[in-house]
C-alpha cells in the first residue's frame, strides 16, 4: 500500500468533474442520468480510500458506501421509469423539450 | 515507483479514458457501454483498497443491474439514440453548435477540479500512505456485523430497505402507463 492518499482524492475530484461536465452537456435525458453515476462513483472511491487510510477497523466508510449503493439503484430505477414514461407520451427524451412544468 | 502505484495509475488511466468516452461519445448505447468500463476500474480500486466486497458489490449491482438498465432504457427509446436534435442543417453546423454549447460546462469542471487538486494538495496530510491492516481484522465480518447491530448502523441499514421498497414500488408504477 504504498500509494499516497492524496492521489486517490485527485482521481475522484477529476472523476466527478467528468460526471458534472456530462450532466451540464448532454441533452438526451438518459446521458445526463449517466453522468450523475459517474458523480457517485467518485464519491464512492473517496468513501473507500478515506475507510482505509484513517480507520480501517471501524466500518463507516464502507457502511456509507453500501448507502450510497442502495440510493443509487433507487435513483436510476424511478428516474429511467421517468423517462420511459415521458419518452411515452411526448416522444422525446430531450431534457430541453420536456418543458411542461416550466412557468 | 512500485507495483502498487504502476497498477493504480493503469486503472486511473482506465477510469478517466473511459469515462471521458461516456460524456462525449454520440452514439448513447456506445456511452452505457463504455460507463460499464468506468465502473469495473472502480471495482479494480476498491479491490486495490483491500474492499473485496464492495469490488463485488460494485460489479454485481453496478455492472450487473444499473448499466444493464441502462442499456434497457436506451433501446426503448430507440428513436433517440444520437444525442442530438435531428439537424436543421449538415453535420458540420451541428458539431459546431455541440462544441458552442458544451465549452461552458467545459470551462467550468476545470476550474472546479482545479480548486480541488489546489486544495487537495495543499492539505499536507493527505500525502501519507496507508498504515499495513492490523493483524486479525476481518473486515468482511465487521462490515456484516456493523450493518446489524444496534449501536452501529442497523438504522441507516433499513431506511436503505425502505428506500430500496419505495423505489421498486414507484418505478413500477410510473412505468406500467396504463393506469389513467
Amino acid at each position: 500500500m504504498s500509494i499516497p492518499l492524496n492521489w486517490y482524492l485527485i482521481l475522484a475530484a477529476a472523476l466527478f468533474c467528468i460526471g458534472m461536465f456530462g450532466v451540464l452537456s448532454r441533452k438526451n435525458a438518459i446521458a445526463i442520468l449517466l453522468g450523475v453515476e459517474l458523480m457517485l462513483n467518485a464519491v464512492n472511491i473517496n468513501l473507500v480510500a478515506f475507510w482505509r487510510y484513517l480507520d480501517p477497523a471501524k466500518m463507516a466508510g464502507q457502511v456509507f458506501a453500501i448507502i450510497v449503493f442502495a440510493v443509487a439503484a433507487a435513483e436510476v430505477a424511478v428516474g429511467l421509469a421517468l423517462i420511459i414514461s415521458v419518452y411515452r407520451r411526448r416522444k422525446t427524451v430531450v431534457a430541453d423539450e420536456i418543458d411542461l412544468m416550466k412557468w | 515507483m512500485t507495483a502498487d502505484q504502476i497498477i493504480f495509475l493503469l486503472c486511473a488511466l482506465l477510469i478517466l479514458g473511459s469515462s471521458i468516452m461516456v460524456v462525449t461519445t454520440r452514439k448513447l448505447i456506445h456511452a452505457a457501454l463504455w460507463l460499464v468500463v468506468a465502473l469495473f476500474g472502480v471495482a479494480i480500486l476498491f479491490a486495490i483498497l483491500q474492499a473485496g466486497f464492495l469490488a463485488v458489490v460494485q460489479v454485481v449491482v453496478y455492472i450487473g443491474a444499473i448499466a444493464i438498465l441502462f442499456i434497457f432504457a436506451v433501446m426503448l427509446t430507440r428513436k433517440e439514440m444520437l444525442d442530438d436534435l435531428p439537424g436543421k442543417s449538415g453535420a458540420q453546423t451541428r458539431s459546431n453548435d455541440l462544441l458552442r454549447k458544451s465549452w461552458l460546462p467545459a470551462l467550468l469542471g476545470l476550474l472546479i477540479l482545479a480548486g480541488l487538486v489546489f486544495l487537495i494538495l495543499g492539505q499536507p496530510t493527505l500525502g501519507r500512505t496507508a498504515a499495513t491492516m492490523p493483524e486479525g481484522v476481518d473486515t468482511l465480518r465487521n462490515l456484516g456485523t456493523a450493518l446489524v447491530s444496534p449501536d452501529a448502523f442497523v438504522l441507516p441499514f433499513e431506511v436503505a430497505s425502505v428506500l430500496l421498497l419505495a423505489a421498486l414500488v414507484g418505478a413500477v408504477y410510473v412505468a406500467a402507463g396504463n393506469n389513467k
